[in-house]
């Protein structure tokens, strides 16, 4: 796979962050130790509704160690409310509830002490007064017009109704020869990083300075916390320097960020507050999407889809935030890798008395892609019709690139049709299929599930636009700087925290294929907030295309003011100067080498061409590609570039006992150009354990009393490595016309398809009892119960 | 309560609070913050921790309970200098690891593995490493990882290459 014409660029190069991790010497937030820091506890409410009538803090305020007890009355007048992504101006929230609790483990308030376990025990001596309200937890019934409402002042639990009409729908409808219609279900599931979140604020009231450390993945963070603690901009410096412990979208801890920060400058010494799994698990803005997805599809018996109707109603939980926009990525691909010619889609976002949702790996887009595959697979069971067939006579075509689907994004490039014919023969198909039936001959239920999905990548934020005509977003850029030390040393900069996605690999590899030097040469650092470019985060699977794509261009400027330096130095132009590994050559075979380009940057002024700035650095912005333009019509380009995953896998299980297992699993894989293997490989197979457990395993889940059920990690089970089986990758490449090596993401990866992939599995091996399964996480009792049922009714 | 901890070879006397866990002890009252905080009730494996050869969960043991007690930890498997051992040099061969948070962990329960088992085949690592939890990796590349430095201890001719943590 690797270009012939490139030295670093898809080889098989360590990930120089391994080093440090394998050694124990990760700087993760826990490990920072600060002089004088402070430890914050937390209250969090017992109910999952009530009034507060009061809270009564003299007893821990009188315990050992206790240098404060915070309450929401006094937070909520000392800073702004929350970023809210939606125009939904009464559904405020502050980091501490104020008045009214709105679901189980709401943190009610704050106990800072000198030692974590000392601010624990005082904690449990406030005493909160609460008047018990109605509560609700099911998003149907939040909708019903006598739900009680989680935020009165709103008026109704819905956050979010909007429909999108793209293309002839009636028309589709009308014209095509039969329809179908299925519900789907996603379960609230979430990333459940082994790092909770965690965060240290300092603020220095001489230089008026807030410094941040925290264990976090989130766009605008500074900005965010600035907003909030109603600080100029440049007074808060959040330091990149601090290595995260996974994160996968969710790690987005602003409230307690804010809570901390606020303590800080009341108190004047360093606060910090590291979630404990308990705080993290019902309290953390750490649950995922939960999602019911209600489809009309319309076909003909040819098997050809035409039109699509997907309402998909999502469970916020008890406040808004930016969870309603896991709604609006998935437009972006909202007909998969498919030629469907016309899509409704009714997107609908309530609040619930549940934890509040957050961002995870896909934002959306896994459970879109499970209602998609699941949708096709009902059509093939509909007409009888082969499950491939069917997908192959949807799939878009290698020549039909670039593709615009309905609403309004256009794929950049790929191969589908190529990729999966790749998987059927690694995995020879036909004795893949023996091997089922064998398998059901021997009593087991076998079945065979099969997924084709996009990941979107590049990640700007579109969907801002299109579900909040107030938020005028259209560009998430993202920068890098390369210099060229006096002594010649290469130092590239990275802008954002990193949470085991290997950024520095990949900043370095990209440079050094610019320069033709050796990436293990490269320093890579990471300034703080302050010092820094602007930045996004490692979001929407977008680093390889845009800090790639910075770095490598910042690097290209550098590599021309050295062909110029060298240029001028031989007295020729620079157009017949070429550039070999950091020496410059002229066609007369004289060359100018390293030493003396550096040299002359750092030292010569009087030997630089004219117009040349002194001292070898080059900064570069990228912009996302495509991500010039506000949605129109509700349409929109949403992200650049589309890499393809397709899962083939055979799982069987005892009807009685229904323990899935996984006998086999492949997975064909295009993202474009490749930077590291060792990464996307890691990646992907990651991304595919994760959605084992979405599928199989996790869920976070509320009884009728609505408190969580699933509070440690007894409860939320998540797959460990007997569970996860070897998966075999089968690789294709089809470059991205739009970034800098041709790549495009691949941090989502398994996890938007290998949920929909073992849900068609595990059909497929029920498909003898004909019953279907429409919710995940599938579980065994859910499984050997519907045999059963299906056994007794027979 | 006066504890005497043996930690990476080296004795500490150390005043505890009873209630504190091993894992408190060795990263807030000795700094070895390599061994890491996942769930704090037993299920992850991020603290794991050696203890006389055996991988134990440094969260649920007290420190006062490890006195005299052989202890060890990731920060023991290397002299500090930049040179890692062969568990190590393996995770990184293989990119055993993403983020690093589960990977001290990880690293230990192989060295547990290996001290007892030379010739582990896959069963047997996945078997070794069941009761550590990563979100990264899905697990193939650790136990990659793993297969290569038992194969690179028992081929290698370098003086004590095939040593593991006792």
């Amino acid at each position: 796979m690797t270009d012939p014409g490139r030295r670093f660029v898809s080889t098989n190069r360590r990930v120089r962050e391994d080093r440090r991790f394998v050694a124990g010497a990760g700087r993760y937030v826990a490990d920072l130790d600060i002089p004088g820091t402070l430890h914050v506890a937390l209250v969090a409410s017992t109910a999952p509704a009530a009034k507060i009538l009061g809270i009564d803090t003299t007893e821990a305020l009188a315990m050992e160690g206790v240098v404060d007890v915070l309450t929401g009355e006094e937070l909520s007048a000392g800073v702004a409310p929350l970023m809210n992504g939606l125009d939904t101006p009464r559904v405020r929230r502050f980091p501490l509830t104020v008045g009214q609790i709105r679901y189980a483990g709401e943190w009610v308030a704050a106990v800072v002490a000198t030692s974590r376990a000392l601010a624990e025990d005082a904690a449990e001596k406030v005493r909160v007064r609460t008047e018990p309200l109605p509560f609700v937890i099911d998003a149907e019934t939040a909708l019903g017009p006598d739900a009680p409402p989680v935020h009165p002042e709103h008026g109704s639990n819905l956050l979010l109704d909007k429909t999108f009409d793209w293309g002839p729908v009636a028309d589709d409808f009308a014209a095509a020869e039969d329809r179908l219609s299925l519900r789907v279900t996603w379960g609230r599931n979430a990333t459940v990083p082994i790092e909770t979140f965690g965060v240290i604020a300092r603020w220095n009231p001489w230089d008026e300075m807030l410094d941040v450390w925290a264990s976090i993945q989130m766009p605008k963070y500074a900005d965010q916390i600035a907003r909030a603690l109603k600080l100029p901009g440049n007074a808060v410096r959040v330091h990149y320097d601090v290595d995260v412990g996974g994160s996968y979208g969710v790690k987005r801890g602003i409230k307690h960020t804010v809570l901390v920060s606020y303590l800080a400058r009341k108190l004047g010494r360093p606060v910090r507050l590291i979630e404990d799994r308990l705080e993290n698990m019902r309290a953390g803005d750490a649950q995922g999407p939960e999602r019911i997805f209600d489809i009309d599809v319309a076909f003909d018996r040819d098997g050809t889809v035409r039109s699509m109707k997907m309402r998909a109603l999502d469970n916020a939980g008890a406040y808004a935030g930016r969870a309603p926009f896991q709604l609006g990525k998935p437009i972006g691909a909202i007909v998969g890798p498919y030629r469907i010619g016309s899509v409704q889609y009714r997107a609908m976002s309530v609040t619930t008395n549940k934890a509040v949702q957050e961002a995870v790996r896909g934002f959306g887009q896994a459970p879109t892609n499970y209602a998609i595959e699941t949708m096709m697979d009902r059509i093939a069971a509909h007409l009888g019709m082969d499950r491939l067939e069917l997908r192959r006579r949807n799939l878009i075509r290698a020549d039909e690139f670039p593709y615009t689907i309905p609403s309004g994004s256009t794929y950049d490039s790929g191969d589908y049709h190529t990729v999966i014919d790749k998987v059927l023969a690694h995995a020879d198909y036909a004795a893949l299929t023996a091997e089922r039936d064998r398998l059901r001959a021997e009593g087991l239920c076998a079945g065979i599930g099969i997924a084709a999905c996009l990941e979107p990548s590049g990640g700007n934020s579109s969907f801002e636009p299109l579900l909040n005509e107030n938020n005028r977003t259209s560009t998430w850029m993202e920068g890098s700087r390369v210099i060229i030390d006096a002594l010649g040393g290469v130092t590239v900069t990275i802008h954002t925290t990193s949470s085991g996605q290997g950024h520095e690999t990949l900043a370095a590899t990209v440079v050094g294929e610019e320069l033709g030097i050796d990436p293990d040469r490269i320093r890579v650092t990471r300034p703080d907030s302050l010092s820094s470019l602007p930045g996004n985060s490692p979001v929407g699977s977008r680093m390889a295309i845009m800090l790639g794509g910075a770095a490598a261009r910042a690097a290209r400027d550098l590599k021309r003011q050295l062909v110029a330096i060298g240029a001028h130095a031989m007295g020729i132009d620079p157009s017949e100067a070429s550039y070999e590994a950091g020496t410059i050559t002229a066609p007369d075979g004289r060359a100018v080498g390293w030493d003396e380009l550096v040299d002359i940057g750092h030292r010569r002024f009087h030997d630089l061409p004219p117009g040349t700035n002194p001292g070898l650095a080059a900064s570069f912005i990228q912009q996302v590609p495509t991500g010039v333009a506000l949605p129109e019509d509700g349409k929109v380009q949403m992200y650049p570039c589309y890499s393809f995953e397709f899962h083939l896998v055979l799982m069987a299980f005892d009807p009685v006992l229904a323990k899935p297992e996984i006998r086999r699993y492949v997975i064909g894989h295009d993202c474009g150009t490749v930077i590291n293997p060792h990464i996307v490989r890691g990646m992907t197979l990651g991304g595919i354990a994760h959605g084992i457990g979405a599928a199989l395993l996790e869920e976070f889940t509320y009884d009728d009393g609505g408190q969580l059920m699933t509070q440690s990690f007894l409860d939320y089970l998540m797959p460990s490595s007997h569970e996860v089986p070897s998966v075999e990758i089968v690789h294709h490449c089809t470059p991205s016309p739009l970034t800098e090596f041709g790549q495009k993401g691949s941090g989502e990866s398994g996890y938007l398809g290998a949920p929909a992939a073992i849900s068609g599995a595990v059909q497929d091996a029920l498909s003898p009892w004909g019953v279907t399964v429409d919710k995940l996480p599938l579980r065994m009792s859910t499984i050997s119960d519907t045999i059963a049922d299906a056994e007794t009714a027979a | 309560m006066k504890t005497e901890l043996t930690v990476n070879g080296r004795t500490h006397v150390v005043e505890i609070e009873p209630r504190t866990t091993l894992l408190d002890v060795l990263r807030d009252g000795l700094g070895l913050t390599a061994t890491h905080a996942g769930c704090e009730h037993g299920v992850c494996g991020a603290c794991t921790v050696l203890v006389d050869g055996e991988a134990v969960r440094s969260c649920l043991i007290l420190g006062v309970q490890a006195d005299g007690l052989d202890i060890r930890t990731v920060e023991g498997l290397t002299s500090g200098d930049g040179t890692l051992d062969i568990v190590q040099d393996a995770f990184c061969e293989t990119h055993g690891l993403q983020c690093g948070y589960c990977t001290s962990g990880m690293i230990l329960a192989a060295h547990a593995l290996l001290r007892v088992n030379a010739t582990p085949d896959e069963e047997d690592i996945r078997e070794a490493i069941s009761g550590n939890i990563c979100r990264c990796t899905g697990y193939q590349q650790i136990v990659e990882a793993i297969a290569l430095a038992a194969e690179r201890m028992r081929t290698s001719n370098v003086l004590g290459a095939g040593e593991v943590v006792k």
